[in-house]
């Protein structure tokens, strides 16, 4: 047994925080009631981002603790970062939403805290184990997030759909990691990576039909194809804070460990596992064009749109060099700032006291509402990864690593898929502008909505300008995991 | 400077009333145009005695056009006698024209529209004949093309006009298919463009050869083949004349400037403006020959039966032009310029007459419905028989003097084609003095064919039109005998200096002037009984053109329907070019390309986009289901692969 020293806890300082934060806002939660909604959530803002700063004053360094189960890098700031980022956002964005629609109560901000909490120990985890715990601290927090809509059919159903799959998947990934520890004999990732690197189990099949699950288990959570399959369901269901939720934050903590489960301990099995990412990013990029053109529902549709992000995001990881990896965690950040745009301009769509969400309610925004208009064409662009929209970008940074890579049939479907999916996004562009004006959405815009589709939209503008930051610190984080 | 104001004040004027009419209004444009050309024309009078009696040519370089590699070119008006009086017709027919137009677009709606077309054209036309080098020639060439497309198809509305004016346009692109391929044949072989450089180096190439197409040919008769094909569309000659007659879909005044007086005789402006080229081709100029004889014939032919009265000038018009060219053909240039220019201003007065009487008749152009109305339009009357004697060549009137030098220069030439040229030319002389008496006849005389409501709006022209008609009428009186002898007469070789080329050894004209009596005296002879014949048939009586048609009904119908020629060429090109149009653009483009293509893709896409969603059922056993698939067909996968 080794004993706790108060210096082996700094490291997990701002997950310590946010534990015992999320405690206390429980508390004054149940105290107060469902009047202290506005003020639990702000607070809960509040912690997540003093979390935030504690993780950017917290080690940058390599630093591992808890015997090995938890490590502290670059990497790790970078994406705990982008997930108390988009945490806190959504907080923001389901203010309104909440108080409008009679579904204020204080545990939906308590629970996005323990989500993020989760999100948190997922990208640190540095162990199966570790992994598993934040991975399901994370799931069952979005489980009841996603049905927090209790009176709705649509959310409890799409609720229990993310359960049961979600168990299923969980299932997956345990058994996976249960198959790894039988021909490796480990679950922690530095040992594992030494058991690969000095003897030649990577090649042996139990190894590889484990990977094979873990890799299931995890693509489930980024929702890869073929195990997307819940997240059109969902995002339709849940109530739209909870999707702008949902598409952000978890998905980037999700991908950052998916990173850095197959790079840090399987490296050397990377020739294995390369090919099951390549046909997953394919499929991923593939259906996530093709059927999003048929959908009229704006929040399905960008379930399909997160798809088939997702997909070009493992490109990037597909490539398996640092230069790869530094394209995906662009790619995750300039993504998160469009998805949370988009869903601020989602939010603010409301008709005569009901929220609508048809692709066509946007028909003649551009007219009634130029500066949203201009504002989420410019967003519509970027997802498409039209120059000089931020979005190209990220899209330009994982091709570029996959060429490098020589992932030539990878990076032709990419595009392919790219041309399909710029008709929907383009669609809605055609729409705002083209189409005959339908019912103006209500005046006038919150303005932490507009705040936010503002902010978001000056950034996807003018990133190609001045990308150096946001590039370089990538690299740093890139460099971390995969030197 | 004083040319380059003849030159671009139409063009100004132009472009004031194109674009700006809208603030000066119909009056403004108006005056604007006829002011300008109006004073492009009194220039050009001035220029015409200064240069054409005692004043060296003159040659006044504006910019540099264009500079590539050894090619170089530039605009430059070449002022020498030849121009001078293609800048005389042009200008004072433009003038006249305006001013009618004043007069006869009274009621239209686009009247600025109109008269910036004309101007526009008049700016192009001065462009073609100032021209000193091949590529500025032919950028008048188009600008007259152009011109004339708009101003056919003024009347936008009407299909007729629309189809007309595309068809004017697309049987010219044969022909300037023909003559672009001259001008890069020229430069290729002469390493430039410019007028004087090439005749300088003609006499070099003269019987040396080239490959054109595989085949060795002759160098400077290919070239000059080719542009001779230029000037046959243009000018309207047999094979590519179809155009003519349908471009009478243009309102009159436009008839009559440009497919009469000016734009139509481009060609033989060109042919004679070359001839230091076409003399060392002997073979061009016999096809020019037999092409001109054979047109004059073919139009005046046709024109015997026609009974739309501006379709019967048109084919007069085709007619004359192809004794222009066998003229030019046989070496007599000056004699085809001569013929150009009487008949530039009988013409004009012919077709601005014909306009009088369908500006007064309230449209109506067919002749059956006319009659009787030289007591209604009396001037109109008395300017169409001045009109059609000169056309006929009825002595003393202009057409006398010119069209009895084109045949005699014919026969004078000697040649087996120069007899062919003669003889036919008799004949045409003979029908053309028929038709035009047909036309005066038919038109003026015998009982009123007409409605009672048109018959009482009949009125005469107002002033504005008929002043124009005066002048021009002076001009189908006199300018043939007046130009007479500096034209053609013992001052040629003075007045037209070097701008016209003809080897000494075969100077027709020469010839002209010394031969017998009865060949001199034919061609008039010809005419009066064209005109007895005439009056016999249509005064006297009046039953037997029918009764001919009936008895001669093939004939008659060869004639009435313009020797088929509309018909064959729906059926050779026409036809199987809008076939191959077709089948190239539903079954090519429609079916092939966007079939497989964009519409194919955008299919195939739409199909996936479904399927893709179709799997969507909303079950959570089915997305279970899809997952297990995935995991066991990625494992699947590794086991197999190994």
């Amino acid at each position: 047994m080794t004993t706790l020293s108060m210096s082996d806890l700094m490291p997990a300082l701002p997950e310590l925080w946010v534990a015992a934060a999320s405690l206390v806002l429980l508390l004054i939660g149940t105290f107060r009631g469902d009047r202290g909604t506005g003020l639990v959530s702000w607070l809960s803002i509040a912690v997540l981002i003093i979390a935030a700063v504690l993780v950017v004053s917290g080690p940058q360094d390599k630093t591992v603790t808890f015997g090995g189960m938890f490590i502290v890098d670059a990497f790790g700031v970078f994406a705990k970062v982008l997930a108390l980022l988009g945490s806190s956002l959504a907080i923001i964005m389901s203010l309104g939403y909440l108080r409008n629609e009679g579904m204020a109560r204080f545990e939906f901000p308590i629970l996005i805290v323990l989500a993020t909490l989760g999100m948190m120990m997922m990208i640190s985890a540095n162990d199966m184990m570790s992994l598993y715990l934040g991975l399901e601290l994370q799931s069952l927090a979005l489980y009841v997030v996603a049905a927090f809509k209790r009176d709705s059919v649509r959310a409890t159903e799409a609720g229990l759909k993310y359960f049961v799959l979600g168990a299923l998947s969980s299932g997956m990934l345990l058994y996976g990691i249960s198959l790894i520890y039988g021909f490796t004999g480990s679950t922690n990732f530095v040992q594992l990576a030494e058991t690969l690197r000095s003897t030649d189990v990577a090649h042996s099949v139990g190894l590889i039909v484990g990977l094979v699950f873990l890799v299931s288990g995890l693509a489930f959570k980024v929702s890869a194809v073929p195990f997307h399959m819940w997240t059109p369901d969902v995002y339709e269901g849940a109530a739209t804070p909870v999707t702008a939720f949902l598409a952000a934050a978890p998905k980037i903590a999700a991908m950052a460990l998916f990173l850095r489960t197959l790079v840090a301990p399987f490296m050397e099995a990377f020739a294995q596992w390369q090919q099951i990412i390549v046909v997953i990013a394919i499929a991923s990029m593939a259906l996530g064009a093709f059927a999003a053109l048929r959908q009229d529902n704006l929040k399905r549709l960008m379930a399909y749109s997160s798809i088939g992000h997702m997909g070009y995001a493992l490109m990037g990881l597909a490539a398996g060099t640092s230069q790869g990896l530094q394209g995906v965690l662009v790619y995750l950040a300039l993504y998160l700032v469009m998805n949370v745009g988009t869903f601020a301009a989602i939010l603010t769509m409301r008709v005569r006291g009901t929220m609508v969400e048809g692709v066509n309610d946007l028909a003649g925004l551009g007219k009634s509402n130029p500066m949203m208009a201009f504002a989420l064409a410019i967003l519509m662009f970027s997802l498409a990864g039209i120059p000089p929209m931020a979005g190209f970008f990220g899209k330009f940074y994982v091709f570029l690593a996959a060429v490098d890579a020589k992932l030539y049939v990878m990076a032709v479907a990419g595009v392919l898929s790219s041309v399909v999916a710029a008709y929907y996004y383009l669609r809605i562009i055609k729409v705002m502008y083209f189409d005959d004006p339908a019912e103006s959405f209500e005046q006038p815009m919150p303005g932490e909505m507009r705040a936010i589709l503002a902010v978001s939209g000056a950034f996807t503008l003018l990133f190609v300008l001045y990308p150096a930051p946001l590039l370089a610190w990538a690299r740093i984080a890139a460099g971390a995991l995969l030197p | 400077m004083l040319y380059a104001l003849i030159v671009f004040l139409p063009a100004v004027a132009a472009l004031i009333a194109g674009f700006f009419g809208r603030w000066i209004g119909d009056r403004g444009a108006q005056m604007v145009t006829c002011g300008a050309v109006t004073i492009a024309a009194v220039l050009s009078i001035l220029t015409f005695f200064e240069i054409g009696f005692g004043g060296a040519p003159q040659h006044v370089e504006l910019l540099r056009w264009m500079q590539s590699g050894s090619f170089e070119m530039s605009w430059a008006l070449q002022i020498d006698t030849l121009t001078c009086v293609m800048l005389v017709v042009v200008t004072v027919v433009s003038a006249l024209v305006h001013w009618y137009s004043v007069g006869y677009m009274d009621h239209d709606h686009h009247k600025s529209r109109f008269m910036a077309y004309l101007s526009l054209f008049t700016f192009a036309m001065l462009m073609l004949v100032t021209a000193d080098n091949f590529v500025q020639l032919f950028f008048g060439w188009e600008g007259v093309g152009l011109a004339s497309y708009l101003l056919i198809g003024f009347w936008y509305d009407r299909p007729s006009a629309n189809a007309a004016a595309i068809k004017a346009f697309v049987v010219n692109r044969v022909g300037d298919f023909g003559f672009a391929l001259g001008i890069m044949g020229v430069f290729l072989v002469f390493n430039s463009v410019d007028f004087a450089t090439v005749f300088a180096a003609t006499a070099i190439k003269a019987g040396q050869t080239f490959s054109f197409l595989g085949m060795q040919l002759d160098i400077v008769t290919t070239l000059t083949m080719l542009l001779f094909l230029g000037a046959m569309g243009k000018s309207a000659q047999l094979f590519l004349h179809t155009w003519l007659p349908d471009a009478m879909e243009g309102p009159t005044p436009v008839s009559a400037l440009i497919h009469a007086a000016t734009m139509v005789t481009a060609g033989v402006f060109m042919v004679v403006r070359l001839s230091p080229m076409f003399e060392y081709a002997p073979t061009t100029l016999m096809v020019v020959t037999i092409v001109g004889a054979a047109t004059a014939f073919f139009a005046a032919s046709v024109g015997l039966v026609q009974n739309d009265i501006k379709r019967v000038i048109a084919y007069s018009t085709c007619s004359q032009l192809g004794y222009m060219f066998f003229a030019a053909g046989v070496s007599a240039y000056s004699a085809a310029m001569f013929h150009l220019f009487t008949h530039a201003f009988f013409k004009a007065l012919l077709f601005l007459g014909a306009g009088s009487v369908i500006h007064g008749m309230s449209g109506e152009q067919d002749m059956r419905r006319m009659g009787g109305l030289y007591t209604l339009l009396p001037l109109t009357y008395a300017l169409m028989w001045i009109g059609s004697l000169s056309l006929a060549g009825i002595i003393p009137l202009s057409g006398y003097w010119s069209k009895d030098l084109v045949l005699e220069a014919a026969f004078a030439a000697g040649s087996g084609v120069g007899y062919f040229a003669y003889w036919t030319g008799v004949t045409v002389a003979l029908m053309t003095a028929f038709y035009s008496g047909r036309l005066l006849f038919m038109t003026f005389h015998g009982p009123a064919r007409v409605d009672k409501a048109v018959m009482s709006h009949a009125h005469e022209a107002p002033k504005v039109m008929n002043v124009p008609n005066l002048i021009l009428a002076l001009g189908a009186i006199v300018a043939g005998f007046w130009a007479y002898d500096f034209m053609v007469g013992e001052g040629r070789a003075a007045f037209w200096g070097n701008a016209i080329f003809v080897m000494p050894s075969h100077d027709p004209i020469e010839h002209a002037h010394h031969l017998p009596w009865p060949i001199v005296w034919l061609p008039m002879l010809a005419a009066v009984l064209g005109l007895v014949l005439s009056w016999f048939l249509y005064v006297r009586r009046p039953d037997l053109p029918a009764r001919w048609a009936t008895v001669n009904a093939p004939l008659y119908k060869f004639l009435l329907n313009k020797w088929y020629f509309d018909e064959l060429y729906d059926l050779i090109f026409v036809g199987p070019a809008k076939w191959l149009g077709r089948t190239l653009w539903k079954g090519g483009d429609g079916k092939i390309i966007d079939g497989f293509g964009p519409d194919g893709f955008a299919a195939m896409t739409i199909q996936l986009a479904r399927r893709a969603v179709a799997a969507q059922s909303g079950y959570v056993y089915h997305y279970a289901f899809a997952m297990l698939i995935g995991v066991a067909a990625l494992v699947t996968f590794f086991l197999v692969m190994g």
